[in-house]
C-alpha cells in the first residue's frame, strides 16, 4: 500500500499478528486474594502503623522475657541481707551507679551487673520494676478492653438488632450505668471487691495474680462496657435497614447469623478503633486506682504506681516520673496509630 | 413463557393485608394501608407482573409473600399447602427467594462474591462437603455468566450489570422454583437492562421457574410477562393477561397508565391521545372511601365513594374493580 505523505490513515502492513505468548500476557488476571490477606498487606505498606506496631510488639515482649534472665528482682530490697543491718547506701542509686558491698566486689575484680536505671528508696533495681509495671499495665489494659469489648458486642449487638422493647429495656439500663458517677464507683467497688476476693481466691492461681488486679478487671466489666455497647448497637441499628440484610432474612438466616456475618464485620473497624482506644483508658484508670492505692499490691509495680512513687523524689530524681511517663506514652501514642492504620487498612469501602 | 397448564397454582394470594403501625405522637399510632386486601394466582411457570406508582404497595405485596413482613391478614398458600407455621416458612425460603432492586445496597461489601452467592447454601446446609459448596457457586456463577475468576472479588469490584447478576445467583442457589423479582431492572441502564431480561427468560425455560416480576416500567413487564396486574394505593384495580391488558385496557386507571407509555413510533404516539390525571396520589394514611381511584377518575359518582367495587372477573381472566366498568367501555 503506497502511503501518502499527508495521509492521516493508517499503514495496516505495520500491523502483525499476536503470538500466543502476548495474546496470554493480555488476558492475565490479577491473582485474587482473601479480605485478610489483603488488609494486611495495606496495614503493612503504611509505615506509621507498621512502626506502631513493631514498637508495641518490642514493649510487649521485653516485659514478658526481660524479667526470666535479668540478675534482680522487682521486689528484692538490695540493702538487706539475712543477719545484717540495712545497707543504706543502695537506696536512691542513680542510674550506673552501684552500692557499698558491690563496689568492693568490682573493685575485686568482679562483674556487677549495673542498676541501668539506680534504684529506687527502699533499694530496689529500678529498671526491673519498670519492665514489670509495663508488663501489669499492658495486661490490664489489654484483657479489660477485651473484656470490655465482648461484653459491649453482645449486649450492643442484640439490642441494635433485635430493637423493640428488648432494645428499651438494655438502653435504659446502659442508661442507670452511664448516670453513675464512675470515678466513684471504681472506688467503691475496688475496695470492696478488694476485701471480698481476698478469701475466694485464697490458694488457686489466681492469687498470684492478686486481688487487687482481678477486682480491676471486675470493675472494668461492669462499667466501662456501656459507651461500647451503645457504640455498636448505633451502628447495628443502621446497618441493619440495609438491603442485604433483608436479602439475608430472606434466605431464611437467623438472628444470630445476621448478626455474625453481616452485621459485626460492617461494624468491625469502628469496634477496632474504640478497642484500640480503651487499652490506653484502661490503663489510665489503673494509674490513678493505683495512686489512690487501690490499684495493685505492694510491692508489685505499675506505670502508674511507680509514677506516683516518683513525685516524692521529683526534686532530687525526676527521672524516676520521666521513665515511666515515656513508656505510658509510647504505649499509649504507638496503639492510637497502630488503631487508626487497622482501620484503614480493613475498610474496603475507603479503598475502593 | 411457557405456558403450562396444571391446575392448582403455585402460588396462591387471598385478601392480603399488610398494614404498618405510624407513629403519630407519644401514645396514638395510625396503620398505613400498604396493601389492603390484595389476591391473584400465580400458575406455574407463568410470570405475573406487577406494576403501579411509587408507593401503591407492590414492593410490599412481595416481600409479604415471601413472609419478610408478617402478613396484618390474609393467606398465602404455596403449592395448595397454607404458608402458616415458623417450620413452614423455613421451608418455603428454600422454594421462594427474591432479586432485589438496588445492586449496590442488596450485597454485603464484606462478603465475596462466593460467600454471597453461597450464603442461601450454607444457612440451609445444602452441601456435604467445601468442594460441593464450590463447585455449587462456580455453576451457578455460570448460569449467570460471571467469570469463575471473580468468585473471591468484592461486590464493590463490579459494575451495576454484574452485581445484579451475582444477586440472581444468591436468588438461584437453593433451586428455588419461585422467585420474586423485586425492580430488578429499574437501577441499571437500558441496554443492561435488555441483558438482565433477557437472561431472566433465558432461566425461567431452563430451570422453569415462575416469576412474580414487580416493576414501574410497562414496555419491560409487557415483554417479560404472561400476565399483568395493576396496583393503585394498596389495592389491585386490574388483572388480565398482558397482550390483553396492553391493548385492551378496562379500569380508568390503567387506561390512563397505558396511555402514558413512551411508544417508540412517532406516529403511532401522536395518533394516541395521553389520559392525563388531575391531582396527585392521596396518602395511604388518609385513603378516600369506596374506590380508591375516586378522587382522580373522570367517571366516579356517588356510588364509588360509598362502597368499594368487587374485584370480578368481566371476561375469561380478565378482572378489573370498577363499578362502572360496563359503561364506560
Amino acid at each position: 500500500m503506497k502511503k501518502m505523505p499527508f495521509s492521516m490513515h493508517v499503514d495496516l502492513d505495520q500491523f502483525i499478528p499476536a503470538t500466543e505468548e502476548e495474546k496470554a500476557y493480555m488476558v492475565q488476571m490479577r491473582p485474587s486474594s482473601t479480605f485478610f490477606k489483603d488488609g494486611v498487606k495495606r496495614l503493612f505498606k503504611n509505615k506509621i502503623a507498621a512502626i506502631s506496631l513493631i514498637v508495641i510488639v518490642v514493649i510487649t515482649l521485653s516485659s514478658i522475657f526481660i524479667p526470666l534472665f535479668w540478675p534482680y528482682d522487682y521486689g528484692t530490697q538490695l540493702g538487706i541481707s539475712p543477719g545484717k543491718p540495712v545497707d543504706a547506701s543502695y537506696a536512691n542509686l542513680a542510674p550506673f551507679q552501684y552500692g557499698e558491698t558491690e563496689q568492693e566486689r568490682i573493685n575485686n575484680g568482679e562483674k556487677i551487673f549495673p542498676h541501668i536505671f539506680g534504684t529506687d528508696q527502699a533499694g530496689r533495681d529500678y529498671f526491673i520494676r519498670v519492665v514489670y509495671g509495663t508488663r501489669i499495665s499492658l495486661a490490664v489494659g489489654f484483657f479489660a478492653s477485651i473484656i470490655v469489648l465482648i461484653i459491649g458486642m453482645l449486649i450492643g449487638s442484640v439490642a441494635g438488632y433485635f430493637g423493640g422493647k428488648v432494645d428499651l429495656w438494655i438502653m435504659r439500663f446502659v442508661d442507670i450505668i452511664y448516670s453513675l458517677p464512675d470515678m466513684l464507683m471504681v472506688i467503691l467497688l475496688a475496695s470492696v471487691m478488694k476485701q471480698t476476693l481476698n478469701p475466694i481466691i485464697e490458694g488457686t492461681v489466681l492469687a498470684r495474680i492478686g486481688s487487687n488486679i482481678i477486682s480491676l478487671f471486675i470493675v472494668f466489666a461492669l462499667l466501662y462496657w456501656v459507651s461500647m455497647a451503645r457504640l455498636i448497637r448505633g451502628q447495628i441499628l443502621s446497618l441493619r435497614e440495609q438491603e442485604y440484610v433483608l436479602a439475608a432474612q430472606a434466605t431464611g438466616a437467623k438472628g444470630g447469623w445476621i448478626i455474625r456475618k453481616h452485621l459485626m464485620p460492617n461494624c468491625i473497624s469502628v469496634v477496632i478503633i474504640s478497642t484500640a482506644l480503651q487499652i490506653p483508658n484502661a490503663i489510665f484508670t489503673e494509674s490513678y486506682l493505683s495512686f489512690l492505692g487501690l490499684g495493685v499490691n505492694a510491692p508489685m509495680p505499675s506505670l502508674g504506681s511507680l509514677a506516683s512513687d516518683a513525685l516524692n523524689g521529683i526534686n532530687s530524681y525526676p527521672y524516676r516520673l520521666v521513665i515511666p511517663a515515656i513508656v505510658i506514652s509510647l504505649i499509649v501514642l504507638s496503639l492510637n496509630l497502630f488503631g487508626d492504620g487497622l482501620r484503614d487498612a480493613f475498610d474496603p469501602k475507603l479503598n475502593a | 413463557m411457557s405456558e403450562n397448564t396444571n391446575n392448582t397454582p403455585l402460588v396462591q394470594v387471598k385478601d392480603l393485608k399488610e398494614y404498618f403501625n405510624i407513629n403519630m405522637g407519644l401514645f396514638k399510632s395510625k396503620p398505613l394501608k400498604a396493601v389492603d386486601g390484595v389476591s391473584f394466582d400465580i400458575k406455574k411457570g407463568e410470570t405475573l407482573g406487577l406494576v403501579g406508582e411509587s408507593g401503591c404497595g407492590k414492593t410490599t405485596v412481595g416481600r409479604t409473600i415471601l413472609r419478610l413482613y408478617e402478613p396484618t391478614g390474609g393467606e398465602i398458600y404455596y403449592k395448595g399447602k397454607k404458608i402458616e407455621s415458623k417450620a413452614d416458612i423455613r421451608e418455603f425460603r428454600k422454594e421462594a427467594t427474591m432479586v432485589f432492586q438496588d445492586p449496590y445496597s442488596s450485597l454485603n461489601p464484606r462478603m465475596t462474591v462466593s460467600d454471597i452467592i453461597g450464603e442461601p447454601l450454607d444457612v440451609h446446609k445444602l452441601y456435604s462437603n467445601k468442594k460441593e459448596r464450590e463447585e455449587r457457586i462456580l455453576e451457578l456463577m455460570n448460569c449467570v455468566g460471571l467469570n469463575s475468576e471473580h468468585a473471591s472479588r468484592y461486590a464493590h469490584e463490579f459494575s451495576g450489570g454484574q452485581r445484579q447478576r451475582i444477586g440472581i445467583a444468591r436468588a438461584l442457589a437453593v433451586n428455588p422454583s419461585f422467585i420474586v423479582c423485586d425492580e430488578p431492572v429499574s437501577a441499571l441502564d437500558v441496554s443492561i437492562q435488555a441483558q438482565v431480561i433477557n437472561m431472566f427468560d433465558e432461566l425461567q425455560d431452563t430451570l422453569g421457574l415462575t416469576y412474580l416480576f414487580i416493576a414501574h416500567d410497562i414496555l419491560v413487564v409487557r415483554h417479560i410477562s404472561d400476565r399483568i396486574a395493576v396496583m393503585y394505593l394498596g389495592k389491585m384495580v386490574e388483572l388480565a393477561d398482558a397482550a390483553e391488558i396492553y391493548e385492551h385496557p378496562l379500569h380508568p386507571y390503567s387506561k390512563a397508565l397505558m396511555s402514558a407509555v413512551p411508544m417508540p413510533d412517532p406516529k403511532v404516539a401522536r395518533a394516541n391521545k395521553r389520559i392525563t390525571l388531575s391531582g396527585d396520589i392521596p396518602s395511604p394514611l388518609n385513603a378516600p372511601s369506596g374506590c380508591p381511584f375516586r378522587t382522580r377518575c373522570p367517571y366516579a359518582t356517588d356510588k364509588c365513594a360509598e362502597t368499594m367495587p368487587e374485584f370480578k372477573e368481566v371476561s375469561t381472566g380478565h378482572f378489573v374493580a370498577c363499578h362502572r366498568v360496563g359503561e364506560i367501555n
